[in-house]
């Protein structure tokens, strides 16, 4: 369980550029999740993302996970803590000078595993994301789908509980969209493993996230189950996003709102 | 022509041969020197891994101080210094010396460049796999920038060359030591024509075989 508790990321604070890119939001992801932070751009949810993954740190609040406050991690308990979550890159951000089994197999060498310690696990990290038959491919090689499979890989390498994706769809064409998130599901239900998407994509959320936290303007506007949300939308934002979607005409079912 | 080598052919084969000494060692001594350099002004530059900004600017800044010293003015500078470091002031072990002292930050600016070309992504993902500050260094950094690397060494090697030369004139031995002795002192032409034709073919075979191992090592490539 992952509770980010009134947390508020400021940036370039008590100076002329001042941004608050977070203001005391507050929500709660349950184990097992799969978990939708949707909002425009510039919203604050990348910001989100990067204080969940513990690239910032918040300038107030908490982020609990397990009951420990993950946010104020140092040293060694920070490193152990970056090998409890896997994150995947909107820009994939593989090592584009080593092969798709060496980008796999990357977290567990950096966690001090010999070569042929990690092998079994890399082999079967690829046949989970399809790509067996591609692990001494270089990442430059692959198609943008491809990369994003050895980028979600390489994130479970290290069993994390959690999965943090960072517009893991937005680069991609909707065949390849929709075969990335029956993966995630599938990653969710084999591996009971709670994943966050962060994205500007309704219909992402809608297709795969059982709750859903709507971001505007630094602000927590709006969240819950999914189907709820959508359903009766209680911000304008909300309603936006549900019209943006759908070409700007609301389905029937969404209208009562 | 054959006349020509039999006199001097000696001479020359022996002045290219401390020339690729002096470039070599000097080189390798400078990259030894120059990648920590590097390492560190990226490290520690505002928005890196190990920010420092005043150590980063005054070590900048000593870094630029001795870059702007020119050549010839800071071998007979460092003169003494020589001595004490290696016994003579003179041959190319000694001409190793201001080499290696004038060629490490240009080495480490090279070094800097090549380790920013590094995607931020890549060294974030790497920090969010519980990479340690070292690993991002010997594991992505210094992997990462391979191919870019061997182009900055290809510049490196030519650059360290062609001080080579600068040395010979203060007796340092080598290819310019022969330009300056008998090229100049001695009016024999040939023999200056001579080291230039050499230097030309060094320069072109060092950028050749970097370009092709830049190329090879460059995974990037997609075939």
């Amino acid at each position: 369980m992952i509770e980010i508790d009134h947390l508020t990321k400021v940036f370039s604070a008590g100076t002329p550029n001042e941004c608050v890119a977070l203001s005391d939001v507050t929500f709660t992801i349950e184990d097992g999740d799969i978990f939708g932070i949707i909002g425009m751009s510039g919203a604050g949810k990348s910001t989100l993302l990067r204080c969940l993954s513990l690239l910032e740190t918040p300038t107030s609040g908490r982020i609990m996970q397990d009951g420990v406050d993950i946010s104020t991690l140092k040293g060694k308990n920070l490193i152990e803590a970056h090998r409890k979550t896997g994150v995947v890159f909107q820009g994939y951000n593989l090592l584009m000078q080593k092969t798709v089994a060496e980008n796999v197999a990357f977290p567990l060498r950096l966690a001090g595993k010999k070569k042929a310690e990690t092998a079994p696990r890399v082999a079967q990290l690829l046949d989970l994301v399809g790509l067996a038959d591609k692990a001494d491919n270089y990442p430059a090689q692959l198609s943008g789908g491809q990369m994003q499979r050895v980028a979600i890989a390489r994130a479970l390498a290290s069993d994390p509980k959690v999965l943090l994706c960072d517009e893991p769809t937005s680069a991609l064409d909707s065949l390849t969209t929709s075969q990335m998130l029956d993966l995630l599901v599938d990653i969710n239900r084999k591996l009971g493993i709670t994943i966050v998407i962060i994205t500007h994509a309704l219909n992402v959320v809608r297709r795969i996230c059982n709750k859903v936290a709507v971001i505007d303007a630094a602000r927590y506007a709006e969240g819950g189950l999914t189907r709820d949300v959508f359903a009766t939308p209680r911000t304008d934002v909300t309603r936006r996003l549900l019209s943006q979607a759908d070409g700007g005409a609301e389905p029937k079912e969404e209208e009562q709102a | 022509m054959m006349e020509f080598f039999a006199l001097r052919g000696a001479l020359l084969w022996e002045g290219t041969l401390e020339t690729l000494f002096m470039t070599a060692a000097a080189t390798a001594l400078a990259y030894l020197l120059g990648v920590p350099m590097g390492v560190l002004l990226i490290l520690t530059k505002k928005g890196g891994i190990w920010e420092h900004e005043r150590f980063n600017a005054v070590f900048g800044w000593l870094v630029n101080t001795l870059r702007s010293i020119p050549f010839l003015i800071l071998m007979v500078f460092i003169m003494p210094f020589t001595r004490v470091l290696v016994g003579t002031g003179i041959g190319p072990v000694a001409a190793t010396v201001p080499l290696v002292i004038s060629a490490s930050p240009f080495v480490a600016r090279m070094v800097e460049q090549s380790l920013a070309e590094v995607n931020s992504g890549v060294v974030e993902a790497a920090r969010v796999m519980g990479a340690t500050n070292w690993q991002i260094v010997t594991r992505v950094l210094l992997v990462e920038s391979v191919p870019s690397l061997l182009r900055g060494l290809s510049i490196s090697t030519i650059t360290i060359l062609g001080y080579t030369a600068i040395t010979g004139t203060l007796g340092a031995g080598g290819l310019g030591n022969l330009a300056m002795r008998f090229g100049y002192q001695r009016y024999e032409k040939d023999v200056m024509y001579a080291t230039v034709v050499i230097l030309i073919l060094l320069v072109c075979l060092i950028q050749a075989v970097f370009n092709l191992a830049a190329r090879r090592s460059d995974k990037r490539n997609r075939c």
